[in-house]
């Protein structure tokens, strides 16, 4: 990782999403560094799970354009199949497969997809649930895990993958409060291991721990952006300053 | 009861039986497959956008409601009264298990199909953002689960068409029924021809809901997962 | 269109005919559909008794007309008959015996099973806005247990009227017999008759029972909640 540190990995430029006649991206410009981990906040609605959807090919979008690791998506010769594999996403929703134990959970892909050797994977895959604290449930059902315990197994069924960049999208906004804490953990570790990472989140106190960067998106567009620490405290455009009052008015 | 007289009428109940059963198998067996072809002409057509697909599941439609809504014994007279005039001979036994076949497949599609709409649409994102190939996706995350929310379905769908067999008489084939109905006919033993023809059919059907209550039990974890 | 055999169905005598067989077996099933859906509503009823002797012997009841086929019923019932009561019953009546039976145990099935599945809280909270036990039912209970059971109900009578085409085995004249009359009639000058004769019936049930179940289709997705 650190030789490649500062190559860009992910270039978005003038991203434009309609649904109908309802414009979700309006021309977004957007890059993410290797090593680098980008905080997307912003009003709900404003398109933030669009865009990450939009970065793995989930979502198709119609103008602009999107550069993995230096390849346009759309151009000829590339495949959303190849890019998934640099590219690890990790849901609001904590869903695992359920007819599969932990360990398949996590296999499936380097397995199925990038064709490893199910003893060398598994190795590593241990490794990464010893990580995140899991590996004595490697043989258990989804069902049989909490929601905070799902969402570290997805994590780790992200990074098996090894991939080049991760997408977390509000990953602990549907998990019980008590269990918050244990995912972020996993994710500020991670940060500080040096994982290119773009983080949608409402948690703003992990943003500014965790971020090298805070986007602040409204309207389908970045408003601003900023050192977490700057952004903070001193929000340049009134939107944000607006955004993050009410914020903590909650907070208080 | 007469004993000694059902003693005597035992092997022609126990090959009755085994024709039943050989024909219930098949039908089974066959229709599974036609069923699932059939939901999985449909599941891909709502993805997928071409013209051979949407003429395919058009008539896959059509199948599924003549299937659905007309007697299986009006579909055997036609096979095997019909189909002969116009010079498509079959045996009795084919005529039985086509039948059951195209009776069981719309029953038997509509039950996959009702269990691939049931697997959540996260699971397709889940899949997807792993690098699975459509194909993948549906062999490992999509399948899977749906089968174990159809498996109730598709069980009570075999108890149906095992019953169903009852009627295979008309083509001239020496079931349980025919059989009752000869003792009866031939001996006057009302009785105990037809105490054998329940317990025939209690044998047949009391283990295979027990085996399916069990296999339901096994794969409830289709319900909680998520 | 010499020699296609379609005559067979141009002929206003064999289509009265068949039409007379169809009514028959129609009537079976219609009179079964009603005293079936009607004991049936109170048999589910019972099926929700908390007493185990009531609920093991109605379930006792389900059970029976689950798992042996309907065919084996008739044949119970016709056969059986002149066994207890001595006398032949005619194979009109011991198929409305049957299939009203046989409704009963289907319908009470669905009953119950739209009984159980309204949640004790739509009691309590209607009982907290101060309705009566009579107005909860009246105006809670019964308009949501309606729009759960109408579509499995009318989809129950595509079904009898599916299966009550078995009759044939018990003696009684409906359309499949007097098709192999007619049939049977043309031989000689008609040898394709049988194709155009069963095929029509084929049609007829399909048009009698499609449209039902399209109807049933329409008001579940309605109706769903």
């Amino acid at each position: 990782m650190g030789l490649l540190k500062g190559k860009v990995i992910l270039e978005i430029a003038g991203l434009k999403k309609c649904h109908g006649s309802k414009v979700i991206l309006d021309g977004l410009d957007l890059e993410v560094t290797r090593g680098e981990a980008v905080v997307v906040i912003g009003p709900s609605g404003c398109g933030k799970t669009t865009l990450l959807k939009c970065i793995n090919g989930l979502e198709s979008h119609q103008a602009g354009k999107i550069l993995i690791d230096g390849r346009e998506a759309g151009s000829p010769g590339f495949g959303w199949h190849e890019a998934r594999q640099k590219i690890g996403m990790v849901f609001q929703s904590y869903d695992l497969f359920p007819h599969m134990t932990v360990m398949e959970n996590i296999l499936l892909g380097p397995v199925r997809v990038q064709k490893r050797g199910r003893e060398e994977a598994a190795a590593e895959a241990l490794a990464l649930l010893e990580r995140v604290g899991l590996a004595d449930r490697k043989d258990d059902f989804p069902r049989q895990l909490s929601g905070g315990q799902k969402q570290r197994v997805a994590i780790v069924r992200a990074l098996s993958m090894k991939p080049e960049l991760m997408l977390f999208d509000e990953v602990t906004a549907s998990l019980d409060p008590e269990m918050v804490r244990e995912v972020l953990d996993v994710m500020l570790q991670l940060a500080r291991a040096g994982m290119t990472m773009l983080i949608v989140t409402h948690e703003m106190e992990f943003a500014r721990v965790a971020s090298d960067r805070v986007v602040f998106m409204d309207g389908g567009m970045i408003a601003e952006e900023g050192k977490a620490g700057d952004f903070f405290r001193e929000p340049k455009t009134e939107r944000a300053r607006r955004f993050l009052k009410t914020f903590y008015f909650r907070a208080d | 009861m007469n004993l000694e007289f059902m003693q005597g009428a035992l092997p022609l109940y126990a090959s009755a039986l085994l024709l039943t059963l050989r024909i219930s198998l098949l039908g089974i067996v066959l229709s599974l497959v036609l069923g699932l072809l059939c939901s999985l002409v449909l599941y891909q057509r709502e993805r997928e956008r071409s013209r051979a697909l949407w003429g395919l599941g058009k008539l896959v439609c059509v199948y599924i409601e003549f299937s659905r809504n007309t007697p299986l014994l009006i579909q055997l007279f036609f096979l095997y009264y019909a189909l002969p005039k116009l010079g498509l001979m079959l045996s009795n036994e084919e005529c039985a298990v086509i039948g059951l076949t195209f009776l069981g497949g719309g029953y038997m599609a509509e039950s996959f199909r009702s269990g691939l709409e049931g697997v959540s649409r996260v699971q397709f994102e889940l899949g997807l953002s792993i690098g699975l190939k459509p194909l993948q996706l549906v062999r490992f995350v999509i399948f899977p689960q749906a089968l174990a929310l159809a498996v109730p379905a598709l069980g009570a769908n075999c108890i149906f068409l095992i019953k169903e067999t009852s009627v295979v008489s008309i083509v001239a084939l020496p079931d349980l029924m025919s059989v009752a109905k000869e003792l009866i006919g031939m001996y006057y033993n009302t009785l105990e021809a037809l105490f054998l023809l329940v317990l025939c059919y209690l044998l047949l059907l009391v283990p295979v809901s027990f085996l399916l209550t069990l296999l339901e039990r096994k794969l409830r974890y289709a319900e909680f997962g998520i | 269109m010499p020699n296609s055999g379609f005559e067979v169905l141009l002929s206003v005598n064999n289509l009265r005919r068949l039409a007379v067989g169809l009514g028959g077996t129609l009537e079976i099933a219609l009179i079964s559909v009603a005293i079936g859906l009607a004991l049936g509503i109170f048999y589910g009823l019972l099926l929700t008794s908390k007493n185990r002797l009531v609920y093991g012997l109605c379930r006792l009841y389900l059970e029976a007309f689950r798992i042996v086929p309907v065919l084996v019923w008739l044949f119970l019932f016709f056969f059986g008959s002149a066994i207890v009561l001595g006398v032949n019953v005619e194979g009109f009546f011991v198929s409305v015996a049957v299939f009203s039976l046989w409704g009963c145990a289907e319908m009470g099935d669905l009953v119950r099973g739209t009984v159980t599945a309204i949640p004790l809280h739509q009691w309590q909270s209607a009982e907290a806005l101060g309705l009566d036990k009579w107005q909860v039912l009246r105006f809670v209970i019964i308009p949501q247990a309606l729009r759960k059971i109408t579509p499995p109900a009318v989809n129950l009578v595509t079904r009898m009227v599916k299966t009550t085409p078995l009759v044939v085995f018990v003696g009684v004249t409906e359309v499949l017999r007097v098709g192999k009359q007619i049939i049977e009639f043309n031989m000689m000058k008609n040898p394709l008759a049988s194709f155009w004769i069963y095929g029509f019936i084929f049609m007829v049930y399909f048009l009698i029972c499609w449209p039902v179940s399209r109807f049933s289709k329409k008001l579940e997705e309605r109706w769903a909640f």
